[in-house]
């Protein structure tokens, strides 16, 4: 498959599932969420008869099981997609962090150990770190990007009467760049660029993990840039003076060997 | 409560390069080891699933644990110093073949000019040429020539891929290897090198170029250049590891009996020597001492300095007076000067390329030109390698260009395969207040203090990276790149950003008990019985990854151990 053909059967995917996703209504953000629409199927059931849940599900075309939240409320996961899109915009080379599922990728971090520092040394006193010693703050990831989210509504509102994932695009990137450069307060003496930089760390994981980490949408995050994902080896490639495009692969390749 | 267990001829704290080799060496020849690893036990199948960059690179998957212990951080002895609280900097190893396991595998011996490098500084540039605040640089004990079957012995276990430099110290052997293969960015550097005149080599590598078997008997399968190596394990073996090197022909003697998730707190001691160590079960809780005969510290540089202190055993260095020997000179590896370079219509296949892939010169190395007109002493090697950039840690920009948004989105991604930098890696030379010592204040989840260090670049860094900037940035315009960044500045240390794990010093070794701590067997002057191995044991650190150099140490360490069991008593005379 060409690069080009390649791009637009993930379109003709998305746009597929756009359609399933206004016809069922169901949404958070754009994106179809098992668990909400499961519950809400469920309830319909009780007030209707066994053969209509039967009849819906064969019906729906099969949605990516990994779409749906471990750990925001659909709020916070919109306020999310909202602020990753303005990190790694959609552009000419492609999707944006949006469409990559970034913010799918950062709830299930958030959800995971990694979200709450277990591997992170969290004895003794916090004291204000000097420029050159890292971060030294009590805030869990988790707490942290929450915060900052609530921050960012809190900061909108004050200069543009409105929430974050309201506003234009310009001035989505004057709140974020606000944030950047430590202008806001975010949380008991939490700098917000603490937070801008954990948004940040995160949109870039999710747009290029392996997909299996949930973001990276169908490895579109790689095939811009023209990156092969995990192969077994570049023996022949490397030593070539031209550049050799590969259609990348993801770790689920790896498996049944 | 802590159960004795009966006594054995050797325990070994540490199961990476060092410890390795000192356990397949004794066992080897006859003599029970016991090794006690704090993290798990490791084979090739642990790598299935090894190009998982976001596990391996950023959850650091074979990294320590710093939940646990993890080391303070000041930039000045008058400051407070503050854990290290996430990655990070250095990314220490865990598990059994340590760091040894996700190294990149640069395999490097140290210049004739480091091992002699006071006498031969002042010979050559008179004593004036050492600073005051450098007084610890010190001879090592031992010449290049002493040391050479050491390094053979190395790189023949671990299969090293190279070829024969003519600006470094003679070799009885060529490398067991040939080198790697050349890439169009290596061939690029070469080009440029070659023009100026310079002579341009692969970089030695651990990463085997073809498959081998080494005299212990161990077979291993050729790199496949598959750019999941620094950070990461290698699924096929290829990749000189103590966990697919000389752990396995230790285990096979029967003779080593390797505890794992065993955790040393501190050595205990009577007299002048250790009686052994305790150490926690980390899946258990349950305490233990195990008495020995003789005790090998080979915990990393970190913790051998950590346990010696929290031991009580040796005399801590103190910056104040420049007494005392626990601790001190601790070096690290400067990096400043290099010239990143941007192309508008040219790409490379930068999705592949392994740890140790990578092409240099030898031109400024140590004092392999004149220092008279400049004011640093030593120098670097002028580089550029082809690990693999992998898209998380890789997003090279053209400076100026913003950390996020549209044009970062657009410039990362336009540059993705059309940029390489030329690198310099450069030696670092003691400083009085650079050292190691106990925090005060932090301590690890058992109770016992953290290490301390104070760490800053000094001024001979500075002058060197400036140097340096020049030589990188005539490389990238004869290179021919459209945009050329080069970095003249050496930026004061960051723990939590600077960017590698080349730590050196703090357990040293030389000739003058009141000036190291150890011999050059690495055997204590304080405690015979007491054999403390790694880079620690470096009295500076020159311009090459350190692992070929502690690696030749620990084959000359497990020598002296075997006559210390025999005679007993201090190797080396005073
Ligand atoms: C990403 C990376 C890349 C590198 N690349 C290179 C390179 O290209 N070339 C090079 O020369 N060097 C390189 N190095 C450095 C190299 O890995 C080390 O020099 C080398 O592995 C050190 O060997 P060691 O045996 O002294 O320590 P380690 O390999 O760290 O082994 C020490 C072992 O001791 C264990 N331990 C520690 N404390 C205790 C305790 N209290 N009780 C029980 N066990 C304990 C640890 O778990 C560990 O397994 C790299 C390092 C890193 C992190
Ligand atoms: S680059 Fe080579 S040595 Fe490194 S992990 Fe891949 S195959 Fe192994």
């Amino acid at each position: 498959m060409s690069e080009q053909e390649k791009k637009e059967s993930v379109l003709d995917k998305r746009s597929s599932r756009r359609t399933f996703i206004k016809n069922s209504g169901l949404t958070v953000g754009g994106v179809v969420l098992g668990g909400a629409l499961g519950s809400l199927l469920i309830k319909d059931d009780k007030s209707t008869t066994h053969n209509t849940d039967t009849q819906n599900h064969a019906k729906t075309p099969i949605a990516n099981p990994n779409i749906a939240l471990m750990f925001f409320t659909p709020n916070q996961y919109q306020i999310t997609q909202a602020a990753v899109e303005r990190i790694f915009p959609e552009d000419a080379n492609g999707p944006g962090a949006k469409e990559l599922n970034a913010a799918v990728y950062i709830d299930h971090q958030l959800a995971g150990p990694w979200g709450s520092n277990v591997k992170d040394y969290r004895l003794g006193a916090f004291y204000k770190a000097e420029e050159n010693q890292g971060p030294q703050t009590k805030l869990l990831r988790k707490d942290l990007f929450l915060a900052g989210l609530d921050s960012l509504n809190k900061y909108s509102n004050d200069q543009y009467k409105a929430d974050f994932k309201e506003l234009e695009a310009t001035q989505q990137d004057e709140v974020l760049l606000a944030f950047s450069e430590d202008k806001v307060e975010l949380y008991g003496k939490v700098s917000s660029s603490q937070f801008f930089s954990l948004l940040r760390t995160l949109t870039i994981e999710g747009v290029y993990a392996d997909p299996m980490y949930g973001g990276n949408n169908e490895m579109v995050g790689w095939s811009m840039r023209k990156y092969p994902g995990s192969r077994m080896q570049y023996v022949a490639e490397i030593q070539d003076e031209k550049f050799i495009e590969l259609e990348p692969q993801s770790l689920n390749s790896h498996m049944g060997h | 409560m802590v159960t004795k267990l009966p006594k054995v001829p050797v325990v070994v704290v540490g199961m990476g390069w060092a410890g390795g080799i000192v356990s397949a060496e004794l066992t080897k020849a006859g003599i029970s080891v016991v090794g006690l690893e704090r993290g798990k036990d490791r084979t090739t199948a642990d790598y299935a699933m090894g190009h998982d960059e976001l596990r391996y690179q950023h959850r650091q998957e074979l990294m320590q644990d710093l939940s646990k212990e993890t080391i303070t951080y000041r930039n000045t002895v008058s400051g407070k110093a503050l854990p290290m609280r996430h990655y990070g900097t250095f990314i220490v190893g865990d598990g059994v073949g340590g760091a040894g396991s996700h190294w990149n595998g640069q395999t490097y011996r140290f210049l004739p000019y480091d091992f002699e490098i006071r006498t031969k500084t002042i010979e050559r540039y008179g004593i004036e040429k050492i600073p005051a605040w450098m007084e610890g640089l010190n001879d090592w004990g031992i010449t290049y020539d002493e040391m050479e079957p050491y390094y053979d012995t190395f790189e023949k276990m671990a299969g090293i891929s190279g070829e024969t430099v003519e600006l470094w110290g003679k070799r009885t052997n060529p490398y067991p290897t040939p080198p790697l293969v050349k890439t169009q960015l290596m061939k690029e550097f070469e080009k440029a090198a070659t023009s100026f005149g310079y002579k341009p080599f692969v970089i030695p590598a651990a990463n085997l170029s073809e498959s081998y078997t080494n005299p212990d008997g161990i077979s291993r399968g050729a790199c496949q250049y598959c750019a999941y190596c620094e950070n990461f394990g290698c699924e096929y073996g290829a990749k000189g590891d103590p966990a697919v090197t000389v752990i396995p022909v230790a285990k096979q003697t029967g003779k080593l009996d390797l505890r794992t998730h065993s955790n040393v707190l501190e050595l205990t001691k009577s007299g002048g020597k250790a009686d052994g160590v305790i150490y926690v079960d980390m899946l258990t809780g349950e305490k233990f001492e195990q008495p020995a005969d003789v005790v090998v510290v080979a915990s990393y540089v970190f913790n051998n300095s950590r346990l010696l202190l929290n031991s009580g055993i040796g005399t801590p260095y103190d910056p104040k007076t420049g007494k005392g020997t626990i601790g001190k000179n601790y070096c690290y590896q400067v990096t400043a000067g290099g010239s990143q370079l941007f192309f508008e219509d040219r790409e490379f296949n930068l999705y592949g390329g392994a740890g140790a892939l990578g092409i240099e010169i030898a031109e400024y190395m140590g004092d392999n030109f004149d220092h008279a007109e400049v004011d640093f002493l030593h120098g670097a090697g002028i580089r550029s390698t082809q690990y693999g950039d992998r898209p998380i840690a890789v997003n090279r920009v053209p400076a100026g260009t913003p950390a996020w948004g549209a044009e970062f989105k657009e410039k990362s991604i336009k540059y993705a395969n059309s940029n390489f930098p030329v690198k310099t890696q450069g030696a670092s030379l003691p400083h009085k207040e650079n050292y190691l010592d106990l925090d005060p204040e932090f301590k690890d989840e058992f109770g016992y203090p953290l290490l301390r260090m104070t760490y800053e670049y000094t001024d001979n860094d500075r002058a060197m990276g400036k140097y340096m900037s020049a030589i990188t940035r005539k490389f990238a315009e004869e290179i021919g790149a459209d945009i050329i960044d080069t970095n003249e500045v050496q930026a004061p240390f960051n723990v939590n950003k600077d960017g590698n794990t080349h730590n050196t010093g703090g357990v040293i070794m030389g000739t003058d008990p009141e000036k190291s701590a150890l011999n050059t067997y690495l055997q204590m002057w304080e405690a015979e019985n007491v054999f403390v191995l790694g880079a620690s044991a470096f009295p500076h650190n020159s311009c090459f990854n350190p692992t070929g150099t502690l690696g030749a140490l620990s084959y000359r360490a497990a020598e002296g151990i075997q006559k210390y069991l025999k005679e007993g008593g201090l190797l080396v005379k005073a």
